[in-house]
């Protein structure tokens, strides 16, 4: 979440559930959280009992709707605009919290004059390099700070992936630089923000997003009401902002919007990204990423971190604030990967790290199966040939491996593809062709194994196993464990110098029990971080050390075992109201981060009503409801000196300590490969030209991926007229593989089906209960039709604009089957953090089944050519 | 003595999850409905029956813009989850020729599964359509309102798995009051269509299984004047004790007659 990250610090929700009951008003955007978190939904309720206001922006009336107090229908892929609308809202209207604005954000921080905003080069920043469609930021930075050469700033030119960046911008000396604190300076960053997004007019949302003038104002006035020392809002976002080819910027925009208002840091506030999956938090803290490595620590590139581990802690520490401590981490990282071998003469093991050398993200890696660069795949818990985008592809990909583990309870899609597919129905595979070897192999269930979840508000719950799993079936402990014991066996007799890493690597985990299942506590306290001398568990992350006395398996989340015996994370006895005494949330137990921001500068509270955590100065310390998340005894007025470096030279009322110069980021100078501000672009595939810039009609730094198997219509394209939307519903988990395969479930949604307007239906003769088919460039697929009046047509920018709604859990395999709604979609990059856009497409509908055989298909084609 | 218990299910509060619906058949052990997409709204299981004894209703009317289902004005899209209203004067019971049917020391209505002998009285009894016949073993099932899970002390399934306290548990003259609450409270917030179903002027006599919702009750499936069909026992056999004594009567008559002749 490289937006959170650059705006505040760090790649995480800012708040816990939980709080949002505090919330005055609460927006929901790019979430149907009712519907998809129904169990956190449950704060938002009682948010609406105490009298908050609920609003929820989203182009369908959902489940979440239902419970709002006001819907208002937006298109699908115009967010920006409608968020760009509310910031310029606040700033015409003086709505900010002017005192939390001056001294919290880099409102005041002064920009360079080489610096160019869209308006003025027709849709991008300066800096663009139209030949590598690529930015080089250098005008992005502040005025005053020290420039580093290239060969010690990350750079933006490589392959690279933006999840390095969730740690809160690049390594920098942002702390030095000119700043104008009565805000008048034209060149700084409030009035720069004020200038960008002067077009965002509410007559611009009316005729970009389709929402009617006074239905945007009614949301403005609400959700900037909830602002100031008395009341916060809180906005809540999930992958229906994440899934666009601008999702970033979108929640960029979200979080100018939150720091305008004061309302990150603060009960009641934040900005709560609300993850998809029981532990996708977990996943980029302890990452199943390519390009970090455990507590957000960045991947070593090649070529620009194949050098020296001085080399690079140079690059990726930071002189100022938290990051300054990096070089702590690495080390105690490296040393609990690779214990005794790990030497200072050795570089702690670095040069064992592989480095990354292309785009080894899940997208481009289907795309290097495509092209036969792949061997092998393990899929553990995911269904790509139904969850991913252009499942036409991924499966024919699949058939160009050499061999592929599948690990489920049940035989996923992914697993049947080689006799069970379209591409098998259509005969473009054939059984017979495949070479792929298909390993299957059972998989334990939640309930049958011990470990944890992190969730949506950085909250670690451990679960204990419940019963044993039955025959062959094994957790994922323990079949990364035994895999792990078995190549590094094999690698013990290999001669090969790529080898040496797996031969240092520690893998000593005790086991237990008939089959040898890992202690999963050893692997806690491992994360957790022990002294190497003695294996003494550190009390949590300020003991970490750069010398190799300590080894750290994740340095965020160090102190979660700080005893032995003494997992936090199993804790189970809340004593407040955000839970404390709950298992336990990362940084150090805080709920609520950068709550230093919940007291003024003098370190007093806002209001009464809105504390949080305080300045005592009978005990000299900060305290409170929260762990503080500030060093607990730097008082309010402390000031750094000129020369003062790390922790020590963020001031005593500067909250964002993750951050060089300690405040929140409107404007963000590094970090981010599309843009210092969020700016509106259209989807990849548009339906309507860009309003703001014809020349730019989609993100120019998003990659498309275009190639014959992953083909795209125009921007315009006539024959893909309607905007597709793609979602998920309470009653199925994600691609089904968990939830179309059990009775209970698979009745409550028994069949795919789209959702269309009463108007798009009479228009197109579409009957309710009926088939409509539904075409992109990628695909075709039918659905059962549901004609609803939650559905409703957008006008825009003077045309009618009709939206197809598809839930995309069906598949051909368990109790209930169907097309595969990501058959439609496809493959693109957005340029951060390297994710599809699955939230605005084009398509085209009509009456009636898909067409089945040849001559069909080309009958339809000729029509739809016709028609266009 | 045990305390007697209720359910109040406040459609206002509900979500729509269906997390009631699935957590009584796991908990019960009941088969699927089968698959049968119905096209009315989200609602694919229909209404109670053997095999369903929470379900989730669906009520769509057309949105507006700007408002929210929570909005005074319009309430678009409601949801709200039904169940067996264990009714004070309980038709099914009372219409039991084996006595299968029972009411339970927690004042809940209860049946039990080895002396149905499937003859189905209860079913026509019941003034909600909520008994219903299993054809293929031939016996009446229901809510039990989880009678095991309230013998062991626990809240039922459905109560514990609804994210939002829309289905809540506990004494029935607590619910009664906090009801009472709940209602003071929409009407406060504008919703003057929110109203407490609890038919206690009707010859059910009041029900333990009460609902909070808004507008006409009747879209979901509550009617607005539900009576056990016992009530027109006492008339019934007045006409055949009438009828009899007609018959006594001008038996009588006919024989005094043919003395005459």
């Amino acid at each position: 979440m490289p937006s959170l990250g650059t705006s505040f610090g760090r790649g995480g929700a800012t708040t816990a559930q939980q709080d949002l009951a505090n919330s005055d008003a609460i927006l929901i955007m790019g979430s149907s959280m009712a519907e998809n978190h129904p169990v956190g939904f449950q704060w938002v309720m009682e948010a609406r009992k105490r009298g908050a206001t609920i609003i929820h922006v989203d182009p369908r009336f959902t489940r979440t709707s239902a419970m709002a107090d006001i819907w208002v229908p937006m298109r699908s892929g115009s967010d920006i605009v409608f968020l760009g609308g509310l910031i310029r809202y606040v700033l015409e209207s003086g709505k900010e919290f002017r005192e939390y604005v001056k001294h919290y954000t880099n409102a005041a921080t002064i920009l360079r004059e080489d610096m160019k905003l869209p308006d003025e080069l027709e849709g991008v920043f300066s800096g663009w390099d139209e030949e590598t469609s690529k930015y080089s930021p250098e005008t992005w930075l502040y005025q005053g700070e020290p420039e580093k050469s290239d060969a010690v700033r990350p750079g933006h030119a490589q392959a690279g992936g933006g999840h390095g960046k969730d740690r809160g911008g690049e390594a920098g000396d942002l702390h030095k630089h000119d700043s104008d604190p009565t805000l008048q300076h034209p060149r700084c960053a409030f009035n720069v923000l004020r200038r960008h997004f002067a077009r965002y007019t509410p007559e611009l949302v009316e005729s970009v997003c389709g929402v009617p003038k006074e239905q945007f104002l009614k949301v403005a006035e609400i959700f900037s009401n909830a602002s100031g020392p008395e009341k916060t809002g809180a906005i809540c976002y999930a992958v229906g902002w994440t899934q666009h080819s601008t999702g970033v910027q979108i929640i960029r925009a979200a979080c100018i919007l939150q720091l305008l208002l004061g309302n990150i840091g603060r009960p009641g506030g934040g900005v709560l990204a609300l993850r998809g999956h029981a532990s996708i938090q977990g996943s980029t803290d302890i990452p199943t990423l390519y390009d970090i490595l455990p507590g957000y620590s960045p991947m070593p590139f090649w070529e620009s971190d194949a050098d020296t581990l001085e080399q690079y802690i140079n690059r990726h520490s930071s002189n100022a604030g938290w990051w300054s401590n990096f070089d702590k981490y690495i080390v105690s990282l490296l040393k609990a990967w690779y214990g005794d071998q790990a030497k200072k003469e050795n570089d702690f093991g670095f040069d064992w790290l592989p480095r990354v050398t292309g785009d080894h993200s899940e997208l481009g890696y289907w795309m290097d199966m495509m092209d036969g660069k792949m061997e092998g795949l393990f899929v553990m818990g995911q269904n790509p040939a139904v969850g991913a985008a252009n499942g036409r592809l991924q499966r024919k990909a699949l058939s160009k491996l050499k061999w592929l583990v599948v690990r489920e309870f049940v035989e996923t899609e992914t697993a049947s593809f080689w006799y069970d597919s379209p591409e098998i129905e259509r005969g473009e595979l054939k059984p017979e062709d495949i070479a792929t070897e298909i390993f299957f192999f059972p998989a334990a269930s939640h309930v049958e194994k011990e470990g944890s979840f992190t969730n949506t508000q950085r909250l670690i719950q451990l679960h204990q196993k419940a019963i044993d799993p039955p025959a062959d079936c094994r957790s994922e402990t323990w079949f990364m464990y035994h895999l792990g014991r078995r190549m590094k066996a094999k690698a013990k007799a290999g001669l090969h110098p790529r080898n040496a890493g797996l031969n240092a690597l520690t893998w000593d985990y005790p086991t237990q029990g008939p089959h040898a299942e890992p202690v999963v506590d050893a692997v806690v306290c491992e994360i957790n971080g022990y002294k190497t001398a003695n294996r003494e568990l550190v009390r949590d992350y300020t003991e970490l050390q750069a010398d190799g006395s300590t080894a750290c398996g994740c340095w965020i989340y160090s102190g979660i075992h700080p005893q032995p015996g003494m997992n936090l994370a199993n804790s189970r006895k809340p004593k407040d109201y955000l839970g404390h005494g709950w298992g336990y949330a990362w940084p150090s137990d805080r709920r609520i981060l950068y709550n230093r921001a919940s007291a003024r500068p003098d370190g007093k509270p806002w209001s009464e009503r809105k504390k949080l955590v305080w300045w005592d100065e009978n005990k000299r310390a900060w305290t409170g409801h929260d762990v503080p998340d500030f060093k607990k005894d730097t008082p309010p007025d402390y000031r750094p000196a000129q020369e003062a470096k790390g922790m020590e030279a963020i001031a005593g009322d500067m909250p964002f300590i993750m951050h060089p110069d300690g405040v929140g980021w409107l404007w963000v100078s590094s970090g981010l490969k599309d843009g210092p501000l969020p700016t509106h672009y259209e989807p990849l595939e548009p339906v309507v030209p860009n309003a703001l810039y014809p020349k730019r009609p989609f993100n120019p730094t998003a990659e498309k991926m275009e190639r014959p198997e992953n083909p795209y219509g125009f921007p315009c394209d006539k024959r893909f007229p309607h905007v597709l939307t793609t979602y998920r519903l309470t009653e199925h988990h994600t691609a089904g593989g968990m939830s179309r395969t059990l009775s209970h479930l698979a009745e409550l949604q028994p069949e795919f089906f789209c959702e269309i307007s009463p108007e798009m239906a009479e228009e197109f003769g579409i009957v309710h209960g009926g088939y409509a088919t539904i075409i992109s460039p990628r695909g075709i697929i039918e659905a059962r039709a549901l004609v609803t009046p939650r559905m409703r047509p957008f006008a825009v920018q003077g045309r009618r604009v009709y939206e197809v709604g598809l839930p995309y859990h069906w598949g051909s395999r368990g109790i209930t089957t169907g097309d595969s709604a990501n058959d439609l979609l496809a493959l693109n990059e957005e340029p951060n953090v390297r994710i599809m856009e699955t939230k605005a497409l084009a398509c085209f509908i009509r009456s009636g089944r898909r067409p089945r055989g040849e001559a069909a298909l080309d009958e339809l084609k000729a029509k739809m050519r016709e028609s266009a | 003595m045990s305390t007697v218990t209720g359910f109040l299910t406040d459609s206002t509060l509900c979500i729509g999850c269906k997390a009631c619906e699935v957590a009584c058949k796991e908990w019960n052990d009941l088969g699927a409905d089968g698959l049968n997409w119905s096209g009315f709204s989200y609602d694919n299981t229909g209404a109670l029956g053997h095999s369903t004894w929470r379900h989730v209703k669906f009520v769509e009317h057309p949105p507006e813009l700007g408002h929210g289902g929570n909005s005074p004005e319009l309430a678009s899209w409601t949801f709200s989850s039904d169940v067996c209203k264990h009714c004070e004067n309980a038709g099914c019971l009372e219409a039991c020729p084996t006595g299968s049917i029972v009411r339970t020391e927690f004042g809940t209505v209860y049946v039990q599964p080895d002396i149905c002998n499937g003859c189905s009285y209860c079913v026509v009894a019941c003034p909600f359509g909520v008994i219903q016949r299993n054809k293929e073993d031939g016996r009446a099932f229901k809510c039990t309102f989880c009678y095991d899970r309230q013998r062991a002390g626990r809240t039922p399934a459905c109560a514990h798995a609804c994210p939002t306290e829309s289905i809540k548990f506990g004494p029935l003259d607590e619910l009664r009051a906090e009801a009472g609450r709940r209602i003071e409270d929409l009407h406060s917030k504008g919703m003057h269509d929110a109203t407490l179903y609890d038919p206690v002027d009707t010859s059910v006599g009041g029900i333990h299984a009460f609902f909070i919702t808004r507008g006409d009750p009747r879209q979901y499936n509550l009617p607005p004047q539900p009576e056990i069909p016992t009530i027109y026992a006492k008339q019934g056999w007045k006409s055949a004790a009438l009828g009899a004594g007609m018959l006594a009567v001008g038996t009588f008559l006919a024989f005094l007659g043919g003395g005459k002749r």
